[in-house]
C-alpha cells in the first residue's frame, strides 16, 4: 500500500526525461495526426476549431448587421437572411460556446489541474473532437451549399415540420445537433472521470480548485440536458424522413412538447455556457488578488445549485405561449431565486478582490468588462422573469441584448480572459500588453454600442429575426449605430488574432508560472511535456502550489516505460490502483468517420442506417479489439486487488 | 525540474492493477453512459404522459398493442438477469471459463430477445405515422431495441474475446461491466414494458 | 465623464423615440400601462443594483491595487475575512427581499392583466396564416359575421377578448401600445383580452419567426369610439359594394375571370375562396399586403404585378396583366369600400 518515504536522490533526471518522453510521444507525421490522443492536443484542437467558427459566425453577424443598417435594405433577402441568423446562432451555441468552454478549455486544463499524465478515455477524447469537426463540416457544408438551416438555432415546429420546411435545410440542422451533442456527451463522461478519479493524492474534494468543481457540475449538466434535444431533434427528423407524426397537430402532435424538450435542454445550455466563464472568473480573480478565493463553499453550493435551478427554469421562455398563469408564477420565482447564487457569487469576488492583493493585469480587464457586461446582462434577465414585462419584450431586440450581455459577457469576455491567462501556458510565449488593452477597448466599446442599443429598438417594438423593416417605424438611426459597433468588435477580434500570431514569434518567454498563480497547471513546464508532470504531484491545499509543504512528497512507483496512470478514490483523493491509459490509436478518427457516414446517410435516406452501421460497429469493435503483446505483458505483470 | 536530494515521495509501486467495481474507472464511464441513456428514455416516458393529457381517448384510434410477445420478451429479459450475474461473478473471481459459460449464455438470451423484438413490433398494432401516439410506442420500443442490439454486439464480441489468450485482468473487468450494463438494459425493458403495454391500456 | 455624457444622450434620445404607435414605453390600455408602470420598477431596482455593484467592484478594486512586482500571495486574513462575511450575509439578504418584492409585485400585475371583470366584452377571432391576419367578429348569425383581415377595429373603453389559433405555423400577437403578445399555435386556442383606452391607429406585429416574410407580417389596429366602431361593423357585414360604372365593372369580370378567385373572397360574387385575405371591404382599409403598403392605386397595382418584388417569397403569385386590365382590376379594388 502507498507509503510516504524518503527517496535516495536520482542523478539521471534526463533519463528521467527521456524514457517518460518515449513511452508518452505524440506520434509524428501525417498518419499520426490522426492518430494522438493527449489532451493538450484533442483540447488546442477544440479551442482553434470553435475559434475559428466564431470568427465565422461573427463574419454572418456582421453580415446580418450590414443588412438591417437601414429600413428595407435589399443587401441579403429574407431567403440568405434567414438562413444567415439561424447558421449564426446555431454555430455560436453548437460549435462556438459549448465547445470552445466546455470541451476545448476542459480536456485541455482539467488533467493538468488535477496533476495527472493524461484524461481519462484519451481516445473518447479523441473520438469527441472528430465527431464535433465533422459535425461542423457537415453543417456549414450546408451553408455554402445553399442548404443552410433558416428556421432559427430553435427550429420551432410546425414552420420546421415537413409541410412547411420542404427541402433539406431543416434535417442539416437536427443532424448538426446530433453530432455536437454525440460530442459534448463524450466529453462529459472524460471530465467526469477524470476528476472524480485522476485528482492528485490529497487533492479531496474539498481542496479542489473551483474550475474544477464548475466542470464536474457542467458535466452532469450536459448529460441530463443534452438528451432532451437530441430527442427532440431526432423525433424532427423522423417526422421530416419517416412520417412519424410527433409534432403534427393534425394527428394528435404537439408542438408545445417541442418546446419543451428543447428548453429542457436549452435554458441548462445557458449555464453551461455560462458556469465555464465564472469558473474562469474566479481562477483570475485569485491569481490576480493574489490570495485564496473568499468563500470557496458558497461558491461551491452556488455552482451545485445552480446546476439544480437550471433545469427548473425553461418554462419561462414559454410565457408568450400562454400557460396557465399558476404555472407561470412558479417559473418567475425559479427565475428569481437562481439570482441567488449568481449573487452570491459576485458577492464572493466582490469580497475577494476587497480583502487581497490586486494586480491589474491583462485578464483582470476582461474580468471588469465581464462585471460591466454580465451585470446588465443579467439585470435584464430580472425583467425577462416578470411575466408581464415578458410579454412585452419577449421576441424583441430586448431579448437579442439581453442574450448577448449574457453570452458575450458571461462567456466570450471570461473566454478572452482565459486566452490572455491561459495561452502562455499553451504557447510558451506572453501576449502583448498594449496589443491586449487595444483588443479590450475595441470590443468593449463595440459591443456596447451594439447591443446597448438594441435595448431601445426592442422596447420601440423593433421584434427579432426580421430580415428588414419599414422606414415609418424610425428605427434606422439606432440600427446604424448598433451596425458601426458590430464592426468596432470585429476589429477587436482581429486585433486579438494579430496579437496571437505576433506573440507567438516575438512575445516574451512565459516559463512555467508567469503569473504565480496556485493550481498544478503552473508547476510544469509552458507548453507542458507529453507526459505533463515528470513526478506526479501531491497536494497539500486548494491552491497547490502556494499550499505546499517545504517538502511536498511526488508520486513514486508508477511505471515509466508504459502509460501507467494513478486512480485515486473519489473523495479524499487517496491513491487506490494504478490504471494503464490507452496509447495512440487511428480507430477513434475512422469511429468518427463511420459514425459521420450514418449520421449524413439518415438525412437523404433513413434505410441507409441499415448499413451505414455495419462499418460503425467494425470501427467499434476494431478500437475495443486488444493487441495480442499488450494482453501477454500485462498478464505477466497485473496485481489483481484483493 | 532538478529532483531535490531527500525529496519525499509517496510510493505507489504495490497498488493493484485490475480493480472491480466502483473502484474501476471503466465502471464510472458506463454509468455516465447509463445516465445519458436513462435521461434519454425519461424523457421519452414523459413525452409518451405528455400526450396521454393531449388526447380524450387511449390509444386514440387505434388497438392497444398484443401483449403475447411483449410479456414473453419480459420473461425472457428478467431470466437473463442469471447468466449476466453468473458471468460477473465468475470474471471478478478470474474463472475464465466460468466467464465463458455467462457470455455465450446470455448472449443467446439476447438473441431470443431480439428475436422476440422484431415480433413485438408486428404487435402493436398500429403503423408508426398513424398519430403521434403511435410515434412515441414506436420510438420507445425503437430506442430500447438499439441499446440491446449494441449490448448483443459487445457481448458477443466479448465470448468471442473469452475464447482468445487476449484475456488479461481489465477484460475480466469489462466482463464484468457488460453484465452490469445488461441489468440496465433489462431493467429500462421493464420500465418500457409497462408503459407501452400497461399505461395504454390502464390509462 | 464624456463617455458617459454619450451614454445619457443615448438614452434619452433612445427612449425619446418611445412615444409611437409601436412601443410598449406608450402606453394606451390598462393592461400595458400596468406592464409599463412595473417595467419602471423594476428598471429602477435594476439601476441602483447596477450602480452599487460597480461602485463596490472598482472600490474594492483600486484600494486593494499593488504594484505588479509583489507577487506573494496573501496566506491569512481572518479579521478581513469576518468583515467580508458580514457584509457577503447582509447582500445576500438584501438580494432576497428585493427579488421578493419584484416577484410579488409582478404576480399582482400579472393576474391584474389577465384578469377580465366586464360581463360584456367584444369577442375578436384572430387566426394567423402565412403572413397576414384574419380577423373574425363572431355573430350568431352566420351570414352576419365580419371576416376582415390586416386591419382590426376596437371600440374604445370596452374590454376585447380575442380568441386565438393558427391555421399554418406559430405567429404571434402583438400589439406594444395595447397589451404583451400571444402566441398563436396550431392545434390550440386560447382566449386572452385587452382594452385600448385611447383612440387612435396602432401598429402590431407578428413576434414569431413564421417563415420568409415574418418581417412584414404587420397590422393595424384601430381604436375608435363605440359608435363609431358599430357604424364600421355595420358597414363590413354588407355584401361587396355594386358599382355600375363600366370600368368597375370591366375591373370586376378580370378580377372574377383571372387566378385572384383561387385564393380570395369578394363576398356578393363567386369569389369565395379562404386561402389568402378577405377582400370584400378592401377599399376600407388603410394598407395593403401585411401593413407593409399603403392603400393606393399606385401601389395597390404595383403589389398585384409583382407581390415577390415587394416581400420576396409571400405566397401570392405574379400576375403579369396587360396594362388597360391592371387599371381596371384597380379600380374595382378601390370601389371595395
Amino acid at each position: 500500500m502507498a507509503v510516504v518515504q524518503t527517496n535516495p536522490p536520482v542523478s539521471a533526471t534526463d533519463s528521467l526525461h527521456q524514457r517518460l518522453d518515449s513511452t508518452w510521444r505524440e506520434p509524428s507525421g501525417f498518419g499520426g495526426w490522426f492518430k494522438r490522443v493527449h489532451h493538450t492536443t484533442i483540447g488546442i484542437r477544440f479551442i482553434v476549431t470553435a475559434f475559428i467558427f466564431f470568427l465565422l459566425g461573427g463574419i454572418l453577424a456582421v453580415l446580418m448587421r450590414l443588412q438591417l443598417a437601414r429600413p428595407e435594405n435589399k443587401f441579403l433577402g429574407p431567403d440568405r437572411y434567414n438562413q444567415f441568423f439561424t447558421v449564426h446562432g446555431s454555430t455560436m451555441i453548437f460549435l462556438f460556446a459549448v465547445p470552445l468552454m466546455f470541451q476545448g478549455f476542459g480536456i485541455y486544463l482539467v488533467p493538468l489541474i488535477v496533476g495527472a499524465r493524461n484524461i481519462a478515455f484519451p481516445r473518447l477524447a479523441a473520438f469527441s473532437y472528430y465527431i464535433y469537426l465533422f459535425g461542423c463540416l457537415f453543417f456549414w457544408a450546408g451553408l455554402l451549399l445553399n442548404t443552410g438551416a433558416d428556421r432559427g438555432w430553435f427550429a420551432y415546429v410546425t414552420l420546421s415540420g415537413p409541410d412547411y420546411s420542404p427541402g433539406k435545410r431543416v434535417d442539416f440542422w437536427a443532424q448538426m445537433i446530433t453530432f455536437t451533442e454525440l460530442s459534448a456527451l463524450a466529453t462529459a463522461i472524460c471530465l467526469a472521470a477524470t476528476i472524480l478519479r485522476h485528482r492528485a493524492p490529497g487533492m479531496s474534494l474539498n481542496r479542489m480548485p473551483m474550475i474544477l468543481w464548475e466542470k464536474l457540475v457542467l458535466s452532469f449538466m450536459v448529460i441530463f440536458a443534452m438528451p432532451a434535444v437530441m430527442l427532440s431533434s431526432s423525433m424532427l427528423l423522423l417526422d421530416r424522413t419517416v412520417g412519424t407524426q410527433f409534432f403534427n397537430p393534425a394527428e394528435g402532435g404537439d408542438v408545445l412538447l417541442y418546446q419543451h424538450l428543447f428548453w429542457f435542454f436549452g435554458h441548462p445550455d445557458v449555464y453551461i455556457i455560462f458556469l465555464p466563464g465564472t469558473a474562469f472568473v474566479t481562477t483570475i480573480v485569485t491569481a490576480f488578488a493574489r490570495r485564496h478565493i473568499f468563500g470557496y463553499l458558497a461558491l461551491v453550493v452556488s455552482t451545485i445549485s445552480i446546476g439544480f435551478l437550471g433545469f427548473g427554469v425553461w418554462v419561462h421562455h414559454m410565457f408568450a405561449t400562454g400557460l396557465p398563469q399558476m404555472g407561470e408564477s412558479f417559473f418567475t420565482a425559479a427565475t428569481l431565486m437562481i439570482v441567488i447564487p449568481t449573487a452570491v457569487q459576485f458577492f464572493c469576488w466582490i469580497a475577494t478582490l476587497w480583502h487581497g492583493r490586486v494586480q491589474f493585469k491583462l485578464p483582470m480587464w476582461w474580468i471588469a468588462g465581464f462585471f460591466f457586461v454580465f451585470m446588465i446582462g443579467g439585470l435584464s434577465g430580472l425583467m425577462l422573469a416578470s411575466v408581464p414585462v415578458d410579454t412585452q419584450v419577449h421576441d424583441t431586440f430586448f431579448v437579442v441584448a439581453h442574450f448577448h450581455y449574457v453570452l458575450i459577457g458571461g462567456a466570450v469576455f471570461p473566454m478572452f480572459g482565459a486566452l490572455y491567462f491561459w495561452v502562455p501556458k499553451m504557447t510558451g510565449r506572453m501576449l502583448n500588453d498594449a496589443l491586449g488593452k487595444w483588443n479590450f477597448w475595441l470590443f468593449f466599446i463595440g459591443f456596447n454600442m451594439t447591443f446597448f442599443t438594441m435595448h431601445f429598438l426592442g422596447l420601440r417594438g423593433m421584434t427579432r429575426r426580421v430580415y428588414t423593416y419599414v422606414p415609418e417605424m424610425n428605427w434606422g438611426w439606432l440600427n446604424l449605430l448598433a451596425t458601426c459597433g458590430a464592426l468596432l468588435m470585429g476589429v477587436g477580434v482581429l486585433v486579438f488574432i494579430l496579437n496571437f500570431f505576433w506573440s507567438r514569434k516575438y512575445g516574451a518567454i512565459a516559463g512555467p508560472d508567469p503569473w504565480r498563480a496556485g493550481s498544478l497547471e503552473w508547476a510544469t513546464s509552458s507548453p507542458p511535456q507529453s507526459y505533463n508532470f515528470a513526478e506526479l504531484p501531491t497536494v497539500n491545499g486548494r491552491e497547490a502550489l502556494w499550499d505546499a509543504a517545504p517538502n511536498q512528497p511526488v508520486v513514486a512507483g508508477i511505471r515509466e516505460d508504459i502509460r501507467e496512470t494513478l486512480v485515486t478514490d473519489s473523495l479524499d483523493g487517496d491513491p487506490d490502483h494504478r490504471m494503464e491509459s490507452p496509447g495512440p490509436s487511428a480507430w477513434p478518427f475512422w469511429a468518427a468517420v463511420a459514425t459521420s457516414g450514418l449520421f449524413i446517410g439518415s438525412v437523404f435516406s433513413a434505410r441507409s442506417v441499415l448499413y451505414t452501421a455495419v462499418p460503425v460497429a467494425i470501427t467499434l469493435i476494431g478500437w475495443y479489439w486488444p493487441r495480442w503483446g499488450v494482453s501477454q505483458r500485462r498478464k505477466a505483470t497485473e496485481v489483481w486487488s484483493e | 525540474m532538478e529532483r531535490v536530494s531527500e525529496r519525499a515521495v509517496l510510493d505507489v509501486s504495490g497498488l493493484p492493477s485490475v480493480v472491480f467495481g466502483p473502484r474501476n474507472v471503466v465502471w464510472l464511464g458506463t454509468i455516465l453512459f447509463m445516465l445519458i441513456e436513462g435521461a434519454m428514455m425519461a424523457m421519452l416516458y414523459a413525452s409518451y404522459f405528455y400526450y396521454r393529457t393531449r388526447s380524450t381517448d387511449w390509444p386514440p384510434g387505434v388497438m392497444p398493442p398484443a401483449l403475447t410477445y411483449g410479456v414473453a420478451n419480459g420473461i425472457v429479459f428478467l431470466l437473463s438477469l442469471a447468466p449476466a450475474w453468473w458471468t460477473r461473478k465468475k470474471s471478478r473471481a478470474g474463472d475464465i471459463s466460468g466467464a465463458r459459460m455467462g457470455l455465450v449464455v446470455l448472449a443467446i438470451f439476447g438473441a431470443v430477445n431480439i428475436a422476440l423484438r422484431v415480433y413485438e413490433f408486428s404487435a402493436l398494432n398500429c403503423e408508426w405515422s398513424a398519430n403521434a401516439y403511435a410515434s412515441t410506442v414506436w420510438m420507445l420500443l425503437g430506442v430500447h431495441s438499439a441499446h440491446l442490439a449494441t449490448d448483443f454486439i459487445e457481448t458477443v464480441v466479448l465470448a468471442v474475446l473469452a475464447f482468445t489468450d487476449r484475456v488479461d485482468g481489465t477484460r475480466f473487468s469489462d466482463f464484468d461491466e457488460n453484465s452490469m450494463y445488461w441489468y440496465f438494459v433489462v431493467g429500462v425493458a421493464v420500465v418500457t414494458d409497462f408503459v407501452i403495454y400497461g399505461a395504454t391500456r390502464l390509462l | 465623464m464624456k463617455a458617459l455624457r454619450t451614454l445619457a444622450w443615448i438614452i434619452v434620445f433612445g427612449l425619446l423615440g418611445c412615444q409611437s404607435n409601436h412601443s410598449s414605453l406608450s402606453a394606451a390600455g390598462p393592461q400595458s400601462k400596468n406592464i409599463e408602470w412595473l417595467y419602471w420598477l423594476i428598471f429602477w431596482i435594476c439601476l441602483a443594483v447596477f450602480v452599487l455593484v460597480m461602485v463596490f467592484f472598482a472600490h474594492g478594486t483600486a484600494r486593494t491595487k499593488v504594484d505588479e512586482q509583489e507577487m506573494a500571495p496573501v496566506m491569512e486574513n481572518p479579521e478581513g475575512d469576518r468583515r467580508a462575511r458580514v457584509a457577503v450575509s447582509v447582500a445576500v439578504t438584501v438580494t432576497v427581499i428585493t427579488l421578493f418584492v419584484v416577484l410579488a409585485f409582478s404576480i399582482v400585475t400579472g393576474n391584474t392583466v389577465e384578469g377580465l371583470s366586464s360581463k360584456n366584452p367584444v369577442t375578436i377571432q384572430i387566426i394567423g396564416h402565412q403572413w397576414w391576419w384574419e380577423a373574425r367578429y363572431p355573430n350568431p348569425q352566420a351570414d352576419l359575421t365580419v371576416v376582415t383581415a390586416n386591419e382590426i377595429h376596437v371600440p374604445v373603453g370596452l374590454p376585447v377578448v380575442v380568441l386565438t389559433s393558427s391555421a399554418d405555423v406559430i405567429h404571434s400577437f402583438w400589439v406594444p401600445n395595447i397589451q404583451g403578445k400571444r402566441d398563436l399555435l396550431p392545434g390550440y386556442q386560447s382566449a386572452f383580452w385587452f382594452q385600448a383606452d385611447k383612440p387612435g391607429i396602432y401598429h402590431g406585429q407578428c413576434a414569431e419567426f413564421c417563415g420568409e416574410q415574418h418581417a412584414h407580417m404587420g397590422f393595424e389596429m384601430v381604436a375608435e369610439p363605440v359608435d363609431k366602431f358599430q357604424n364600421w361593423l355595420s358597414q363590413q357585414r354588407k355584401p361587396s359594394a355594386q358599382s355600375t360604372d363600366p370600368s368597375v365593372l370591366r375591373g370586376r369580370e378580370v378580377f372574377l375571370t383571372h387566378s385572384c378567385v383561387l385564393c380570395h373572397t369578394v363576398r356578393g360574387t363567386d369569389a369565395g375562396s379562404k386561402v389568402g385575405p378577405d377582400l370584400t371591404h378592401l377599399a376600407s382599409r388603410r394598407m395593403i399586403a401585411g401593413a407593409t403598403l399603403s392603400n393606393e392605386s399606385g401601389s395597390l397595382a404595383g403589389w398585384i404585378t409583382d407581390p415577390q418584388r415587394v416581400k420576396p417569397g409571400v405566397l401570392m403569385p405574379a400576375n403579369p396583366l396587360p396594362p388597360d386590365d391592371l387599371d381596371a382590376l384597380v379600380t374595382y379594388l378601390r370601389s371595395l369600400q
